[in-house]
């Protein structure tokens, strides 16, 4: 028996399960994968789950559900499977965003291809074309960390922050990658720009993406994502999606 | 046709708050809804209404409201001056606005958050599922002069009521169960944490209450090595120059700093009202206590209907008391009464 996963409290709020003690892909998949096994359970004392980069937080009310009965059962359903071996679940979407990289609307696409060690149009050539997996959501509504970018990506935060980046915002740093739902400073590396909308609370569907949705963010012109903006009244910024199967 | 709520002066921190909205932590929104959820109970059982209604929450200080129809409210949280057409209103207690008149509600005399509640709440739209603004995820807004907040359909009638005074004001102990990093930080720096009288510092706010003190910082070598994990409201982060950081229900969903410990649900209201400069200090308690008292509270809230009773009007609170035939039908000492007036 490993010392994981872990099931710890978390105030008088719900459980927390993580999986490892650090991020890594078969913990995310582990985390992705169990919180769903929960969901199916549909145990009427939980009020809601989530997920963050290595770990299942299950919501309920230890005043109302003793903490040990609670245990019990989440040890159960560990026990049912290895998770860290476990398929991601069902039901995710691949989404293809069309990403402006460098410019003067991204400024330190070059700083992040300097840090990388390659040059800006190969740094353009692999951001493009690189699968990630929104592997949490979370610091601000609907705002995805995706990773993991091959290893030439594992680039620290810049020392500084940026005093704002934009909303749509395409950065990097320690082989993830962000879509900023809204402007913010931050000490990642702006390298592409979107029009892509991760929070829209008016609408039915607030939330664009899933833990466990993948994405790809091809690279277009300026003048392409002004032509998006211009005509773009659903907040997809001109990405296409279609389901994995 | 709808009436409406019209506020002719505002506070710089006013906005409609309810119960919030939970469900979408998964997806990066924490709660949010009252800073003090105690006080929207309150208002509900003075005004005889679910505690889901939405209520106007004042930060520091109110404003100057009108209403379009005759109204019934109740004021609650921390004690504001407040008065109706100039005629003071008491705090803790349901009153009657007539259509028309002018109610103004001043600065927060012992507390940081008053609620004014209206009968029938707000009929602003549903966002969500709720109507309370969440400034940090972009819902709502600030509340200005001008505003016109439509108002729900009031099917109570009681007015002229009160509870008796909580005791959740001016801060002081605050119990704490331990959190995800308690155990990382080493006996001699929670004892010091525990022995330490903080001050709620004044950029505190919805999402968070930075706690000042004089000594060191509490920090620990836990710090280097959290990846990114769930945080809820209570807990206590521990910034990187040192500082704790009570999180209120505006908070992110999850956090890369370390917890050295977690406010029971019960004791949060007391961290959100207490003002600037006031003392807070914290005691661990084992999780069958927590779970005691924070069961204790949840009756308490189920059952503070029964502790509302009408309001006896201090005399010394009516402005024109000499305006009021006080003494009809009494007798003078002096004079005979067998004499006849001529």
């Amino acid at each position: 028996m490993t010392d994981w996963p872990k099931i710890r409290t978390v105030g008088l709020s719900g459980l927390l399960v993580t999986f490892a003690a650090a991020m890594t892909e078969p913990a995310n998949r582990a985390a992705l994968a169990f919180r769903a096994a929960v969901e199916a359970q549909d145990w009427p004392d939980v009020l809601e789950t989530s997920t963050s980069l290595v770990s299942v937080f299950v919501q309920f009310d230890l005043a109302a559900t003793p903490v040990a009965a609670m245990q019990d059962r989440l040890r159960d359903l560990l026990a049912q499977q290895d998770w860290i071996a476990a398929p991601l679940p069902s039901g995710r979407t691949l989404w293809h965003v069309p990403t402006v990289y460098g410019t003067d609307l991204a400024p330190q696409l070059e700083e992040a291809a300097s840090a990388a060690g390659v040059d800006p149009d190969e740094a353009i050539r692999q951001l493009s074309t690189s699968r990630v997996r929104v592997l949490t959501i979370g610091f601000a509504p609907g705002q995805p960390y995706m990773g993991e970018l091959s290893e030439t990506w594992n680039i620290p935060r810049q020392q500084g922050l940026t005093k704002s980046v934009p909303a749509g915002a395409l950065v990097i740093a320690i082989r993830q990658l962000i879509v900023f739902t809204n402007a913010t400073p931050t000490g990642w590396r702006h390298i592409g720009q979107t029009a892509f909308k991760t929070f829209r609370p008016a609408s039915s569907a607030p939330f664009a993406l899933s833990p466990g949705d993948e994405l790809v963010f091809p690279s277009v012109s300026r003048e392409t994502l002004h032509a998006i903006i211009a005509s773009d009244t659903t907040g997809n910024g001109g990405a296409e999606t279609e389901a994995i199967k | 046709m709808t009436a409406h709520l019209t506020v002719q002066l505002a506070g710089p921190a006013m906005t409609l708050q309810d119960l919030g909205r939970p469900g979408y932590r998964a997806q990066g929104m924490t709660v949010g809804g009252a800073a003090d959820p105690t006080a929207l109970y309150e208002g509900a059982a003075l005004l005889g209404q679910p505690p889901t209604h939405t209520a106007i929450e004042m930060a520091g200080s109110g404003g100057a409201f009108t209403p379009g129809r005759d109204l019934r409210i109740a004021l609650t949280g921390a004690e504001m001056a407040a008065s109706c057409d100039g005629e003071t209103l008491t705090w803790n207690a349901s009153h009657l606005v007539p259509a028309g008149a002018s109610l103004s509600i001043g600065g927060a005399r012992n507390g940081a958050y008053g609620y004014l509640h209206v009968g029938g709440g707000f009929d602003t739209p549903l966002v969500m599922g709720s109507r309370a603004a969440h400034l940090a995820c972009g819902i709502g807004s600030v509340l200005q002069a001008g505003d016109t907040l439509p108002l729900g359909s009031d099917t109570g009638h009681a007015t002229g009521m009160t509870l008796p005074a909580s005791d959740r004001f001016g801060g002081g102990k605050i119990r704490i169960v331990a959190s995800m990093q308690t155990a990382s930080y080493d006996a001699e720096t929670l004892a010091r944490f525990t022995a330490t009288h903080f001050r709620r510092d004044a950029r505190a706010n919805r999402m968070g209450v930075r706690l000042d003190f004089d000594d060191e910082g509490f920090s620990s070598d836990a710090a280097l090595s959290i990846v990114s994990e769930v945080v809820v409201p209570g807990d206590i982060q521990i910034s990187g120059d040192g500082a704790p950081y009570v999180l209120m229900f505006e908070c992110q969903t999850t956090g890369g700093y370390p917890r050295i410990g977690s406010v029971l649900p019960c004791d949060l209201p007391r961290v959100a009202q207490a003002q600037t400069g006031a003392d807070l200090h914290f005691e661990f308690v084992d999780m069958a206590d927590a779970i005691a008292r924070q069961s204790r509270y949840l009756s308490e809230l189920k059952t503070l209907k029964s502790r509302v009773t009408p309001l006896i009007r201090d005399p010394a609170a009516i402005r024109d008391l000499l305006g009021y035939q006080l003494i009809s039908g009494a007798i003078s000492a002096t004079a005979n009464p067998l004499e006849k007036e001529s």
